[in-house]
């Protein structure tokens, strides 16, 4: 494993292998990364834990609170988010328009090297030497922190996950809970080798000792970075919401607030911000809400004790665009970064974040990821799912996850993504399907054939290619001496 | 009522025992079972890897091939999920099975479904009795079709029956169709949590109500040496009222 000189720039050129994590070559194959996870006992344990717990916590909490009420929560959560994404352009007029009015000061990177060059731009002009961060995804896909390194500009991550992994030289596997894949005993031994701190297994401790390298930094910063969870577009006000409440520091004492935030982050106005406020928490971790949320709509005011004298917002788009004018598409876009379809996920238990090879994991990251990026760079990605439908049911804004992985899977179909084999395999299936004969006669053909491989209860061990990859890892069963079609021919008068 | 059978593709070729079973139940509660000769397949294997054209065909087919049917029942509850979940979409575009496909879906049913929520059945009084350890696991296209623990109530309707849950019942147990061939790898660790997981009920049976999911679960249990049997809940019922032989 290679890692650049600076301890503190954890994410500019992060390689297991030789091969970036999030920002591999392309196209992406999953294949590989898959077998390691699958038979990594440690990480599967540690993942399996978290997600398993977060899931069962998130069904049980929404159960309590709302009942059955809560299936028709989503459903509204659903049709605000589809709404405003529908009238987006309306909404982010409004919201430049209020958030300006408000001294709030609003740009628009149409791409990720736009997006950090403004704030390159904002930092250098405002001679900002250190930079506190709370956690963004957005900043994730725009790989900010290596644009900030370059310019001098030390950036400390406030995240307690995401500073145990830049401390480690590591990337976030998950949009909410970044170092799921690692345990308390690699966070010991990260502090213990970067830190110099005393080797403690113990989280209060470990937390601590993150506390206090943190606090000095702090004070130290005079930019702060942020996310955004939210924006509300008639007050033009900023919605952040965390735990460890490090975004309020980030966003407060610093003298320049920059905040990245998806152009798809918007709802129209406070009384929708509620609606959000119930389910989020609630979907990510189980929580009633997070225990702090920020609303932010402007720089420190005359009378105000505190607070940042700059806000800058940075509307994303990074491809959003795109994807919104791709109306089947486009609910994709409804996304609250919950989290709950990766805690869903039988797959993602198994593969864990980073062998999605991109930012955005789990079942939502299945569809964006290859919107983004393209789907010939990200074909793998749709067709490791089982379609099992948890997603679709664990989501707070009712995307409808399977059925938008079927048409992506149509897409590379259509696109010849799919393979001449496959496409070829897959028309002689069809046409034996389409009279009763040839299914009968298709079965008459190869059930002998597979009852001769298999052993006497009817198990073959070693599928005929292209099925060998099922009885790598389980028996498959011989077709039975009789059909049920044969039976009832058989047995009943009216066939 | 006539009610004319759906066996699906996989059940017809691998587990036609699950057909009798179904058969058998179906006209000991006095109803009359046809069986549409044509019948071959629902098409959610194209749809489910993207072939949506030849899925549109089976889909055209199969409506075809049930039009004058009353009342649809199938032992499968993927194939149930495809009709109502995925036929709208494959033919709302296409005039002449508009309206067709919504009659279809309506008057189709998963078997456990129709057992449940239009037959009422109550095991205890057509003193069902099967003696045995159990466990069941949930397949997971149940979801579309809003199905939740009606497998589990009828279990526990049935004289005799011991059942332990099983934990995790509702994760996939990685079957997926092509996904079991094309991802390998991962569908055998989500397929050996599923076998650890019912290895741990001690139970001797495991009730699996979808042909996909037996194959893949049975298959694994085989492999692993595992003296645990898999049995769809229709041949359990069917045994247990004395229709069926109980199966060695």
């Amino acid at each position: 494993m290679t890692t650049t000189e600076h301890h503190t720039s954890a994410s500019v050129s992060l390689t297991r292998e030789g091969e970036s994590i999030l920002f591999p070559s392309l196209p992406y194959h999953m294949h590989d990364r898959n077998r390691r996870a699958v038979h990594n006992d440690k990480l599967i344990a540690a993942v399996e834990v978290a997600t398993l717990a977060k899931d069962v916590g998130r069904k049980k909490i929404f159960a309590d609170t709302f009942g059955p009420r809560y299936d028709s929560l989503r459903t509204l959560a659903g049709q605000i988010k589809q709404h405003t994404l529908d009238h987006l352009d309306h909404y982010l007029e409004q919201f430049i328009d209020r958030a300006e009015a408000n001294g709030v000061r609003v740009h628009f990177a149409a791409d990720a090297r736009e997006a950090n060059a403004i704030c390159v731009e904002i930092a250098q002009h405002e001679k900002c030497t250190a930079c506190v961060k709370s956690k963004s995804m957005v900043t994730e896909e725009t790989h900010l922190l290596p644009a900030l390194e370059a310019v001098g500009i030390e950036t400390l991550e406030t995240d307690l996950g995401e500073f145990i992994l830049q401390i480690d030289h590591d990337v976030p596997s998950h949009i909410v809970t970044p170092m799921i894949h690692k345990d308390r005993y690699d966070t010991a031994a990260a502090f213990q080798r970067e830190l110099g701190a005393p080797y403690t297994t113990d989280p209060q401790q470990l937390t601590r000792i993150a506390r206090e390298y943190l606090r000095d930094k702090y004070r130290k910063a005079d930019l702060g970075i942020s996310g955004g969870n939210f924006l509300v577009a008639d007050s033009g006000s900023l919605v952040i919401c965390t735990n460890e409440g490090n975004a309020t520091f980030c966003v407060t004492a610093p003298r320049v607030h920059i905040a990245f935030v998806g152009i798809e982050k918007l709802i129209p106005s406070a009384e929708h911000l509620a609606v959000f406020l119930k389910l989020l928490a609630r979907s990510s971790t189980a929580q009633p809400m997070t225990i702090y949320t920020d609303i932010i709509s402007g720089p420190k005011r005359p009378a105000d004790s505190d607070g940042p004298e700059q806000v800058h917002i940075i509307l994303v788009d990074n491809g959003r665009t795109k994807i919104l004018a791709d109306e089947k598409m486009r609910e994709t876009l409804r996304c609250i970064r919950c989290g709950a379809c990766l805690n869903a996920c039988p797959v993602y238990r198994k593969v864990t974040g980073h062998s999605y090879g991109a930012v955005y994991s789990g079942p939502i990251g299945a569809l964006i990821t290859p919107m983004f990026r393209g789907l010939r760079n990200y074909k793998d990605l749709p067709y490791a799912s089982s379609l099992c439908g948890a997603c679709g049911e664990a989501c707070p804004v009712k995307i409808d996850i399977p059925r938008l992985l079927i048409e992506l899977r149509s897409r590379a179909v259509k696109t010849g993504l799919a393979g001449r084999v496959e496409k070829l395999a897959f028309d002689a299936y069809s046409a034996s399907l389409k009279h009763a004969w040839t299914y009968r006669l298709a079965n008459a053909l190869s059930g002998p054939v597979l009852r001769a491989m298999a052993d006497h209860d009817g198990y073959i061990s070693k599928a005929p290619p292209p099925f060998g990859g099922w009885t790598d890892e389980r028996d498959l069963p011989a077709p039975a001496e009789q059909s049920f079609r044969g039976w009832w021919k058989q047995n009943r008068r009216n066939l | 009522m006539k009610i004319s059978l759906f066996i699906t593709c996989l059940t017809d070729t691998y587990y036609p025992r699950v057909g009798r079973a179904v058969v058998a139940i179906l006209e000991h509660l006095g109803h009359e079972v046809v069986f549409p000769a044509g019948q071959t397949c629902c098409g959610q294997p194209m749809f489910n890897t993207g072939y949506h054209e030849q899925a549109a065909d089976l889909a055209r087919r199969m409506i075809d091939v049930f039009d004058d049917a009353d009342v649809v029942v199938t032992p499968s509850g993927s194939c149930a999920a495809m009709i109502h979940e995925y036929y709208p979409q494959l033919l709302h575009n296409d005039p002449a099975y508009a309206e067709r496909t919504h009659a279809f879906i309506h008057k189709t049913h998963e078997f456990v479904e129709f057992l449940t929520n239009v037959e009422k059945i109550d095991l205890r009084a057509l003193r069902c009795k099967w003696p045995g350890h159990v466990t069941y696991h949930y397949s997971c296209h149940l979801r579309a079709l809003g199905m939740t623990d009606e497998a589990v109530r009828l279990l526990q309707q049935i004289n005799g029956i011991q059942f332990t849950p099983l934990k995790k019942t509702e994760q996939c147990c990685g079957f997926g169709g092509t996904f079991a061939v094309k991802y390998p790898e991962i569908s055998g660790a989500m397929v050996r949590d599923k076998t650890a997981c019912i290895a741990q009920t001690r139970a001797d049976t495991v009730i699996c109500n979808d042909g996909g999911c037996a194959m893949n679960i049975a298959g694994a249990l085989h492999r692993e040496g595992s003296e645990v049997k898999l049995k769809h809940l229709a041949e359990l019922i069917a045994e247990g009222l004395g229709l069926l032989e109980n199966d060695v």
